[in-house]
């Protein structure tokens, strides 16, 4: 079956057995293999992408459920300028180690501060609650999230473009 | 996973009749819970009924002061709608207690209602289990028994229902309303609509095949202080052990709901008669005709703890 959908503001478009999730289609059929492959059961978030401006486990989606939709995937997040404010503070204090569940961490973290420009420690520690780090213990990242918070809420938004939305075609 | 079809109905009645028509169909809605059986090959549908487009996914108010909740709105967006967290709170904390931010994000109110149990010898296809395989046996009962019921089971099954939010709803005895392919519809009160095992524990909810749940409905708004206590292994990402939904009144009347005990959200309204006598006495009549294993036997003093932690939050 066709599934078209927009990642990372591009539309994309393959042709797919029924039985693909979101995120074989994401790394076996576009090649975007930042969504890592970790318990494969929602367990983990090592496959968190943000759908719609939700933060979801592409591994317990199909990627026919996602036709029509808007994903964002880590490969989207840095541009021509740098990185990603959230990727750029992971990468100065560490709060990465091996890094593996580091693309799904630092999604979630953007989905809650796309929704709340000022979590508490508490609201970050609820948002990574689906993010399993077995190296770090959670503390830098949670800090480095509140630091980019702050930051980003003293910077004057620029106008940017409004986000690209998907063509709705199933509403 | 088996491989299947799959397709997108706009309407209900359309949805509810091609899973009719297939033996092998199945609805998907959050999909968090049935593409993991999937994968597992515990679930093994040959067509897939995706129920997204059928604009069941908002939250209205009904004529007689309550909420109508479509099938598909979201654990996320049902625990963050105003109205839930003013008039239904324990609605929304339970919603928050169960899962995490990415599977709240997708799971829907119908399909938490419809999630299998976590009880490992389900899980495990080595295993004889009577609900995966009817017929072949249990291996959990004089297996290990930490997670399962202490009441409401039977010889054949002692599953528990793993949902937080069914607890909540169950509290403030919300009505499961349906249609099937002939466009008839009903509203099937919640405390009817999870079945115990029995000899079938196969069967799980008072569904007929095919019927599709379209919305959940909640009456008018109860008062009373809204807590929900989940005793849990780890402090965040785990099925309860117990939980215990309450309203509690200022007079000290109101109502209790257990979680993590029984095959389906556990409530006895006349345990709430004694409420104002206290935890003991609503946690003993609650779980009259208990019959634990060795491995759970401790759930019956969590449950009287449980309660009376809850009766005090609900005072503070």
């Amino acid at each position: 079956m066709n599934v078209t959908l927009t990642v990372n503001g591009e539309t994309r478009s393959a042709e797919v057995p029924p039985e693909t999730t979101l995120l074989v289609f994401l790394r076996e059929y576009l090649n975007l293999t930042g969504a890592k492959t970790g318990c494969d059961i929602g367990d983990c978030g090592a496959c968190t992408v943000i759908l719609d401006g939700k933060a979801v486990n592409a591994c317990l989606m199909l990627a026919a459920q996602a036709d029509g939709r808007d994903v964002i995937t880590i490969e989207g997040l840095a541009t021509r300028e740098g990185l990603h404010p959230l990727q750029k503070v992971f990468e100065e204090t560490g709060a990465l180690q091996c890094g593996f569940c580091g693309p799904g961490v630092i999604l979630s973290a953007k989905a809650l501060l796309d929704e709340n420009p000022a979590p508490s420690k508490q609201e970050i520690r609820n948002a990574l609650a689906g993010n399993l780090c077995r190296c770090t213990g959670y503390v830098k990242m949670i800090d480095g999230i509140q630091e980019v918070a702050e930051t980003m809420r003293s910077v004057p938004t620029p106008a940017l473009p409004a986000a690209s939305k998907g063509e709705q075609k199933h509403g | 996973m088996k491989p299947f079809t799959y397709e997108r109905p706009t309407t209900p009645a359309a949805a509810a009749a091609a899973v009719t028509r297939r033996p092998d169909a199945k609805f998907i809605a959050g999909g968090t819970n049935l593409l993991d059986l999937m994968k597992l090959q515990i679930e093994t549908p040959g067509h897939l009924v995706d129920v997204q487009d059928l604009r069941l996914d908002t939250i209205e108010a009904t004529d007689d002061g309550g909420l109508r909740i479509g099938a598909r709105v979201t654990n996320t967006a049902l625990a963050s709608d105003p109205r839930v967290r003013r008039d239904y709170g324990v609605l929304a904390r339970a919603i928050l207690a169960g899962a995490s931010g990415q599977l709240r994000n997708k799971a829907t109110t119908a399909g938490n209602l419809l999630q299998r149990t976590r009880c490992p010898y389900f899980y495990d296809t080595y295993q004889p289990c009577n609900k995966r395989q009817p017929g072949s046996g249990c291996a959990a009962i004089g297996g290990y028994g930490r997670p399962l019921a202490v009441i409401g089971g039977s010889d054949a099954c002692i599953a528990t229902h793993p949902s937080d939010m069914a607890v909540a709803l169950r509290l403030l005895d919300a009505r499961v309303e349906t249609v099937t392919a002939d466009g008839t519809t009903r509203a099937i009160p919640i405390a009817d609509f999870h079945r115990l095992p029995g000899d079938t524990p196969h069967v799980e909810t008072a569904l007929a095949r095919g019927e599709l749940i379209t919305a959940v409905t909640l009456p008018k708004p109860l008062g009373g202080t809204h807590v929900y206590r989940k005793v849990r292994d780890r402090a965040s990402y785990a099925f309860a052990l117990v939980s215990v939904a309450a309203v509690i009144r200022p007079d000290g009347t109101g109502r209790v709901a257990l979680g993590g005990v029984a095959p389906k959200p556990w409530r006895a309204e006349a345990a709430e008669a004694e409420l104002p006598s206290g935890a003991k006495a609503v946690a003993d009549a609650l779980l009259a005709g208990a019959r634990p294993t060795a491995d759970n036997a401790f759930k019956l003093p969590l449950v009287e703890r449980t309660i009376a932690a809850a009766i005090s939050d609900a005072r503070e």
